[in-house]
């Protein structure tokens, strides 16, 4: 799949279009009356710092991000990648597979002379710690690191890392050292934990809760405790009882030592937050064409909205079009057929033709019993050793006939096999129809959201060519080069 | 099978799919089970197509042969609240702690005590027993958080036992962790036959099994059928596009001239797709576990496709015999 994807990208770095080929065939499948989102305006746009990609989980954000980052870089900008939780193999491909919390420059990516492209991943306990040491002296520093609550607190419990991520990306941006922060974010169990954690921790340090608990530690044992009401000192008795004493004595530590940088904490969680409403900030939501994608990004539309977070538009990842649309599924299922009528067809004869799709699921899984020993032909080593691109264009129709007459090709009729064709056909056909119709849903509830669709590519992305590849249909927002 | 069956999966593979699919098919023939979930998203009740779920057990679907399928929203604040009024008769004092920001600061700051009142309301429902000392539930099934934060949402309560050294919280962590590592539990981790998701399982794997949590099956979601062998498609279509056209026209289709490159292009990223996915199987095989295979549902999951996944799942063994009895009491 890598060398495929790097085919793909040097071809449209050759011809400086890329995925424009499919971009009129599958037009008529594939186009909702959404307004297009313009990906290259958005990158160029110096008065834009930050691009924040938020979605649910498998969607592609981290990709999509990092797919920016690059384009953005190779347009002349100084961008900084923050992702929170990447692939290993798309972190490797930037070069931060180490965890140490720094952006790192990413070798080979750039325009001439202006634009640069810096990574980094979070690792959010250091994250903490740093703020712990920045805020802290060097006794006080050390008595929070120790502290168990703390070390619990800051390895990822609830929350944490959503907060840590926003607090980093105020870091990034309060070095000004780069023209663009494109940001990832977590996947978090509810879809804006990131906008809520600062706040929740926020109103949290805040709170009488706090208070209540650092009251006995500040004022020392017994002199504390005439100021605590009745209600009060029951229930840290019973929260003593729940949690054991030691851990509301480690509660109790952990806060007084914290104290002075309560202040600090929610002054920056509240800059965090207005940064992110700031007119210099983008928020890009990600998706698939799938009911629950799209269902989650229709909450994150609304919930920015409701937060007047500013929406740039919805990024649509893995896409399917077909440059063979106006043959639609039920013409192609009907001509297959007709086929399979002809009666030259000798079904049985033909190993190779179609198969039972109930059959199929067993491929190669051992372990289901039922269906292991069926005979689902394996792959000859010869077949499997070719590459898709190998398959030679019409002109090259007479040299390549010799070589197919081979055991395998022998075995498969025309019927069948152009019967296979219009099935597989009316299959891709179906899901763009059914991705269609479950974008039209989403454009219906948000007729003014700015959609870029993304072609569907075979397989994982995980080098620099790529996520070029990936940048070239976010611009050209080429929703029908799935058969690019 | 396991009584509490836990499903984890990376985010978009369809766990909660998975999971409900998997409530409906260890109820089949008059069982009882529970759904539950435990990330507030309300996935269960959208995909029943029901009404919000309450903090309360309530039946969401009947199971071929009148079993039953009962769900549960698992919340935080409401179970520790549960857990006082349980430990401490604390009914009007559970409203003062929530007043100043306890309850708040034990479910969502406090490390690791939200998890500990979800596992453990979950666990409890596990090992419930009627007034005959029959278990209430003969399955639980959890839609769990995803596989980079189950083992330690799993395992959560091992830290905790260790930070409350004793007290109520700290015997509940322990009585947790025992029902989650017994063989009682068996963590499902749901994958696509793509390579991140493949990836994050073998990771998944690998840390639920040295945080010593009992890892029961992959399950392979989405399973697309083969409608075409790739390998004859390959070898052949190249070289007979003037055939495939005339053959396209005799079917009756028009211009087939024009459609013949776009269908073979179409089956040659279809043969890549096939081709990337026999190697994620075979990343899988060599895990050594054992696996369940679901179909792609094309039109989206609803009820009557959750039954239909139900299905498939007994066919390939799920349900067969009776539940262990466990050790719980």
């Amino acid at each position: 799949m890598t060398s495929d994807t790097g085919t793909r990208a040097r071809t449209g770095a050759d011809t400086g279009t890329g995925t424009g080929a499919g971009t009129d065939a599958g037009a008529g499948a594939a186009t909702a009356q959404a307004p297009s989102l313009d990906t290259d305006a958005l990158l160029d746009d110096p008065d834009i710092r930050i691009v924040v990609c938020c979605g649910s989980g498998g969607v592609g954000k981290t990709t999509t991000a990092a797919a920016l980052g690059v384009r953005a870089a190779e347009r002349g900008r100084k961008v900084v990648v923050l992702t929170i939780d990447p692939a290993r193999r798309l972190a490797q491909s930037m070069g931060i597979d180490s965890l140490d919390n720094i952006p790192r420059r990413v070798k080979g990516v750039g325009a001439e002379g202006a634009g640069e492209l810096h990574a980094m991943m979070l690792d959010m306990k250091r994250t903490f710690d740093e703020i712990v040491e920045a805020h802290a002296d060097g006794e006080r520093a050390r008595a929070i690191l120790e502290n168990p609550f703390y070390q619990s607190l800051s390895a990822g419990f609830a929350g944490t890392q959503e907060y840590m991520a926003m607090e980093k990306l105020g870091q990034l941006r309060a070095r000004d050292e780069w023209d663009l922060i494109v940001v990832d974010t977590p996947p978090s169990r509810s879809a804006l934990d990131f906008l809520d954690a600062p706040k929740r921790l926020g109103s949290f340090l805040d709170g009488k809760f706090i208070k209540l608990l650092m009251a006995p530690a500040k004022m020392g044992g017994r002199a504390g405790m005439k100021f605590l009401n009745v209600g009060m000192s029951m229930m840290t008795g019973t929260l003593g009882k729940l949690l054991g004493g030691q851990f509301l004595r480690d509660v109790q530590t952990f806060v007084a030592a914290m104290d002075t940088m309560f202040g600090g904490f929610r002054t920056r969680a509240d800059a965090t937050y207005k940064l992110l409403q700031a007119p210099g900030t983008a928020f890009l939501v990600v998706a698939t064409p799938e009911r629950d994608a799209l269902r989650e990004a229709a909450y994150f539309v609304e919930r920015l909205a409701a937060e007047d977070m500013p929406l740039a538009g919805l990024v649509l990842n893995r896409v399917h079009g077909s440059d063979a649309a106006r043959l639609s599924a039920e013409r192609a299922l009907a001509a297959a057929e007709n086929l399979d009528a002809d009666g030259i067809v000798d079904q049985g004869a033909g190993k190779a033709g179609l198969r039972e799709p109930a059959e199929s699921p067993a491929a190669g899984s051992a372990p289901t019993p039922d269906t292991a020993g069926a005979a689902t032909p394996e792959p000859s080593e010869h077949a499997s050793e070719h590459d898709p691109a190998d398959i030679p264009d019409a002109e090259a129709d007479t040299r390549t006939d010799a070589a197919t007459n081979t055991a395998t090709a022998d075995a498969v009729t025309v019927e069948q096999l152009t019967a296979g064709l219009l099935r597989l056909h009316a299959e891709r056909m179906q899901v763009v129809a059914r991705e269609q119709h479950t974008r039209d849903r989403f454009t219906a509830l948000h007729p003014e959201v700015a959609v870029t669709a993304v072609a569907a590519l075979p397989g994982d992305v995980h080098d620099l060519a790529g996520l070029r590849a990936i940048g070239d249909r976010l611009a050209t927002g080429s929703a029908s080069a799935g058969a690019a | 099978m396991s009584r509490f069956q836990v499903v984890s999966g990376k985010g978009g593979t369809g766990k909660t799919t998975v999971a409900a699919a998997l409530a409906l098919a260890l109820a089949t023939e008059g069982r009882r089970t529970l759904l539950v979930e435990v990330e507030g998203r309300q996935g269960i009740a959208q995909l029943f197509e029901a009404d919000s779920l309450p903090y309360e057990e309530r039946k969401i679907a009947v199971a071929p042969g009148g079993g039953e399928v009962y769900a549960l929203a698992i919340d935080a604040e409401r179970a520790l609240l549960d857990y006082l009024q349980m430990f401490y008769k604390l009914g009007s004092a559970g409203r003062a702690l929530k007043k100043l920001g306890a309850i708040d600061f034990a479910t969502t700051i406090a490390p690791g005590v939200r998890d500990v009142l979800l596992t453990g309301k979950a666990c409890e429902a596990v090992r419930r027993k009627d007034k005959q000392n029959r278990f209430i539930y003969d399955y639980v099934i959890m839609d769990a958080p995803p596989t980079g934060r189950i083992t330690r949402f799993l395992n959560v309560n091992d830290e905790v036992a260790g930070l409350a050294r004793i007290g109520p919280i700290h015997n509940q962590a322990q009585a947790v962790m025992r029902v989650l590592k017994s063989p009682e539990t068996a963590v499902h981790l749901v994958t696509l036959l793509e390579e991140m998701p493949v990836q994050e399982t073998a990771d998944g794997i690998e840390e639920l099994q040295a945080a010593e949590l009992p890892v029961g099956r992959v399950i392979v979601n989405m399973v697309r059928p083969h409608l075409l062998d790739e390998d004859a498609l390959r070898t052949a279509a190249g070289g007979r596009r003037k055939e495939i056209a005339k053959t396209l026209t005799r079917a009756g289709v028009t211009g087939s001239a024009g459609l013949v490159r776009p269908l073979v292009e179409q089956a040659a990223e279809h043969a890549q797709r096939v081709e990337l996915e026999r190697e994620q199987r075979a990343v899988l095989t060599g895990l050594g576990l054992p696996s369940y295979e679901l179909p792609l549902i094309g039109e989206g999951v609803d009820p009557a496709g959750l039954y239909e996944l139900a299905v498939e799942l007994r066919k390939q063994g799920v349900g067969e015999g009776a539940a262990e009895q466990g050790v719980g009491s």
